[in-house]
């Protein structure tokens, strides 16, 4: 029984780090364009695709193909701002919503025309062994899972906190005016959030394509809207925020799965969500906001 | 408010005008059974179009979880009318079609008292994950048949009998057309456009939101009731994200805020797919770059400067 | 500047939905053309018989509705070649009209009655269950003969007019739970679809015959999962905590493959077993090794010597191997042809009727048809052994 306890929570851990790295993008954006990238799950299929285009239809080099899937991503995170969303900087909340999940839409029916609606197998660049902790098996691509995830936010957290694109990004967030006014490059700005948060994206694409081994133009769909639960959950805007979401979604998901149902579990899931904004409208580790007049 | 006002007068005549032209095209033999298939399902769609109107552009507030009440609606009145196979078919049809917009109508209020506290963007996330409850409940349920759904549900529309739709539809839309001209409608809208300064008059925002959101979901219930029993079978996976969107695709290429343009483009983007049939692909495609470029033109100085559409020039000139 | 792109913009994507408009326009018209080709045709070749159908061709389900298609494309060339159907005293040559519906019921509806304008003699569907069902009540109105290749929901074929090729979910259940007891398995786990009334039908049936066999006991962990679920972990843990010698998974084979491989990872030794929705696994895996073993139902086997030249016409002319969608769809095709000679007639009452006194000799196996629409047919279990499908002995 503790075994099994244990198994579920790794099992937890897993998708919920792979959960807080995209929820990380989505909160990074809301923090700085003050809107919901509903595309941002979608960068993650592409990441799985690009990934699988250059290893199998371009041979290259794993490490190569690594590297050239965060660029594809990061490149196409910052085109997608360009041309979607910085022509609506300055209308209502609604209509760039809509331009996001229009943007969600055709990502998704284009790698649908690209590469059709049956999934395509592909083999894992993660060599895929058990390792036996005691009576506990933990497969090694949980294991990279985590210690990339890891690794990813320490390198984040440095970035915002040590560097001078961090604190201008901090300074953009707090104050879009104001920071124009110090001589920050707010475009730019912007452009580099779009480009770290997709490039995280395109991690927990890779990540995820170790894990399933099988790609479809959908993928990206149920994990970015569970990344952007837990980024709310965490308080959209705050980064550990969203890493502690992250994390707690992929357990309540794993915990309600095994002893509640599995039936359930998406309701329980978004059930949380509607409770947490009901009664903590800025999630567990943001800020009160006061609306003013 | 008054019922009957000139505009009204003159919208049922177009109604009117409709009708008598569609039972021509049909009688005469011009239309195929094809064509005459996709009246109802035309009618469904400019129901569901028109309610998301509602609260999508007249209030201002996204909906994402419109599918879901349109859900409830049917599986509400499919359960009825299988279960009163023993009174006379109008009256069973009659019962079933009520009950499924009043519940459609009591879940939106449950759902709408507590959500539309929240705005924006955390609206549309909260309406979304409603949608999808309410989604895996009906799946989780026994007496909703599971995944399986409800199948054998009385027919009362076909290829040739829709005039009871028909009705139905222009009695939907000339109720939402009277309520957005009357005091209550100019309310809604000045929530829209300014909610403080809503506030500041005197206009009971909570209660003006709320009431919109059940209208919208008591429409919607109506709609998904009709569609039942046009269908025959209903199955929880139909009425999913991606029916939500559609509907909102067809309000956004109608226009926000514009009644004729809903219905204009849901009759559209009906009878489109017929003529693609097969390009399913494509059409998703289609409607991807409809949603972004609508939404990138209503907001370029070059719209503001044209006069189609009251609402996004005022938007236009508070920048 | 911007302007004008937007306003060019705006222009071309109208001017696509014109397009689309105006291709749909003269698709109707090269329709209609074709139509008259085929008449022609018919006046120097003899007669057309018509078989109409929908299935997805496009939409997540498209792989079923195109094997079908291909299936049934290539019976049809095949019986032409030989001179046609010989009816009475006349020769009929098939034909096939084939609709997309994207297995959605309402579009089916809309398909159907496009192959109603365009006249159709028989209509062989649909392809998905859902459909099928949407669409019953409409045959029987019209009085005409519905064969149903793969629509495998038991109410299908309650009007007298529905028939079907393949095993009914119920019938699946029991068979697979059947073949658990036989051979001899000392506990199962079922891991099911929720949100699939295949899934679900199949796990139910399955339930009932182990708890009529006395065999309840044996049923040691029940699981399930829903459509865009691909991560399976926490089921399997769960799973093997009861210890389970062998797991159920009644579905599709986008998600069985899924479930082997992360069992695998698991480091679970468990023995799997499918529904015939299995097939095509192989292709779906990286890793064969993580579905060897494995036995499923399915009552086509490609590599199976009496199906040797469907398979070998099918990856000619398709460039992939057939699945039991494609084997289904040219037996109904054959079934179609055996009751048109049976009944010497086209007209729909006497096809109906011949539908119950004909007996086919099929690829996916010999088949006679019973007076509530379901066929008799054995089936068959395959397994897989060194990456390859086997028949189970």
């Amino acid at each position: 029984m503790l075994i099994n306890f244990i198994e579920q929570l790794i099992n937890g851990l897993r998708t919920g780090s792979i959960y807080a790295l995209i929820a990380i993008g989505y909160t990074m954006v809301y923090g700085i364009a003050k809107m919901i990238n509903f595309a941002h799950g979608d960068i993650i299929m592409v990441g799985a695709y690009a990934l699988y285009f250059s290893i199998s239809v371009l041979g290259l080099p794993v490490p190569v193909a690594l590297l050239l899937t965060v660029i594809v991503c990061s490149v196409l995170g910052v085109l997608i701002e360009k041309i979607a969303y910085k022509p609506l900087r300055k209308a209502q909340p609604l209509a760039v919503l809509i331009t996001a999940i229009g943007m969600s839409f055709f990502l998704q029916s284009s790698s649908l025309l690209i590469f059709g609606s049956t999934p395509i197998p592909f083999q894992s660049v993660i060599p895929n062994e058990n390792i036996k902790v005691g009576p506990v098996i933990i497969s090694s691509i949980t294991l990279v899972t985590l210690v990339v995830t890891a690794v990813a936010m320490i390198l984040l957290t440095l970035f915002i906190n040590k560097t001078k694109m961090g604190s201008a990004m901090r300074a953009v967030s707090e104050d879009k005016g104001a920071a124009e006014l110090m001589g920050i490059n707010v475009n730019s700005t912007i452009s580099m959030t779009f480009a770290i948060g997709s490039a995280l994206a395109a991690v927990a694409g890779i990540l995820y394509i170790s894990q399933y081994q099988s790609m479809k133009p959908t993928l990206g769909a149920l994990p970015g809207i569970k990344a952007f639960v837990a980024a709310v959950l965490g308080g959209i805007g705050s980064i550990p925020g969203a890493m502690l979401g992250g994390i707690l979604l992929g357990l309540i998901e794993s915990v309600s799965k095994a002893y509640i149902s599995t039936e359930l579990a998406d309701a329980i899931v978004f059930g949380v969500l509607i409770v947490v904004l009901l009664f903590r409208p800025s999630g567990l580790l943001g800020k009160k906001k006061i609306v003013k007049v | 408010m008054k019922i009957l006002n000139k505009k009204t007068i003159f919208n049922i005549a177009v109604m009117l005008l409709a009708y008598v032209l569609v039972f021509v095209l049909i009688n005469s033999g011009i239309l195929s059974r094809q064509y005459k298939s996709l009246i109802v399902p035309i009618c469904v769609n400019i129901m569901l179009a028109v309610s998301l109107n509602l609260v999508t552009g007249f209030l201002g507030e996204l909906s994402l979880g419109h599918a879901g009440f349109m859900s409830i609606g049917a599986y509400t009145s499919a359960l009825i009318s299988i279960n009163t196979s023993f009174l006379p078919p109008a009256l069973s049809f009659f019962i079933a079609v009520v009950c499924g917009c009043i519940l459609a109508a009591v879940f939106g209020f449950l759902i709408g008292v507590p959500v539309l506290r929240l705005r924006g963007d955390y609206l549309a996330i909260v309406t979304l994950a409603f949608g999808e409850i309410i989604k895996s409940v009906i799946n989780y349920l026994n007496f909703t048949g599971g995944s399986k759904g409800l199948s054998k549900i009385p027919l009362y529309s076909d290829y040739n009998n829709f005039t009871v739709v028909f009705i139905i539809m222009v009695i939907c839309i000339v109720l939402i057309s009277n309520l957005i001209n009357s005091r209550d409608g100019r309310a809604i809208k000045s929530i829209r456009d300014n909610d403080i300064a809503a506030e500041s008059i005197g206009i009971k925002i909570s209660k003006y939101k709320v009431s919109a959101f059940v209208i919208a979901a008591g429409f919607a219930g109506l709609a998904g009731s009709l569609y039942a029993h046009n269908v025959g079978i209903i199955k929880p996976n139909i009425f999913d994200y991606n029916k939500s969107i559609e509907i909102l695709v067809f309000v956004v290429l109608g226009g926000m805020g514009n009644i004729p343009g809903s219905i204009i483009s849901a009759i559209i983007l009906t009878v489109l797919p017929e003529f693609l049939r097969g390009a399913d692909n494509l059409r998703m495609l289609l409607y991807a770059i409809v949603l972004i470029l609508m939404m990138i033109f209503n907001n370029s100085k070059f719209k503001a400067n044209l006069s189609l559409n009251k609402t996004f020039r005022k938007l236009g000139k508070e920048d | 500047m911007k302007k004008r792109v937007l306003l060019s913009a705006m222009a071309l994507t109208f001017g696509l939905a014109l397009t689309a408009c105006g291709n749909a326009g003269s698709d109707k018209a090269a329709d209609s053309g074709s139509k008259a080709e085929t008449e022609a045709a018919a006046k120097v070749d003899g007669d057309v018989f018509t078989i109409g159908t929908t299935g997805p061709l496009t939409g997540s389900a498209a792989s079923y509705g195109n094997s079908v298609k291909n299936g049934a494309t290539i019976a049809i060339d095949e019986i032409n070649a030989a001179g046609g159907v010989k009816v009475g005293d006349k020769t009929y040559k098939l034909a096939l009209n084939f609709q997309d519906d994207e297995a959605k019921e309402d579009k089916a509806v809309n398909a159907y009655n496009n192959l109603m304008d365009s006249g159709i003699n028989v209509f062989m569907g649909s392809v998905t269950s859902g459909s099928s069902l949407a669409l019953t009540d409409l045959t029987a109105k019209d009085n005409i003969l519905q064969i149903t290749p793969s629509g495998s929901a038991k109410a299908i074929t309650e009007n007298p007019n529905v028939f079907r090729l393949c095993f009914t979910d119920p019938l699946q259940g029991k068979m697979i739970a059947d073949f658990v007891v036989d051979q001899g398995y000392e506990s199962v786990a079922v891991l099911y679809n929720n949100s699939d009334e295949y899934s679900t039908g199949v796990y139910e049936a399955f339930k009932e015959e182990l708890n009529t066999a006395g065999k309840s006991d044996l049923l040691v962990n029940e699981q399930s999962f829903t459509n865009d679920d691909v991560d399976f972990t926490t089921q399997l843990t769960q799973i093997k905590a009861s210890g389970a010698k062998l797991i159920f998974v009644p579905g599709y084979y986008e998600a069985a493959a899924y479930i082997v491989q992360q069992a695998k990872q698991q480091g679970i030794d468990a023995a799997f077993v499918g529904s015939d929705g299995w097939d095509g696994v192989l292709g779906q895996v990286t890793d064969p090794s993580a579905v060897e073993g494995a036995v499923f139902l399915s009552p086509f086997l490609a590599s199976d010597p009496s199906a040797a030249d469907f398979t070998k016409a099918y990856e000619t002319a398709y460039k992939a191997t057939p699945d039991q969608f494609a084997a289904d769809g040219y037996d109904t095709v054959h079934v179609i042809k055996a009751a048109m000679e049976k009944a010497g007639s086209i007209e729909s009452d006497d096809l109906i009727k011949a539908m119950t006194e004909i007996e086919v000799n099929g690829i996916t196996g010999k088949v006679s048809f019973n007076a509530d629409g379901e066929p008799n047919k054995e089936p068959k279990f395959v397994t897989i052994t060194n990456g390859e499908y086997k028949l189970f002995d």
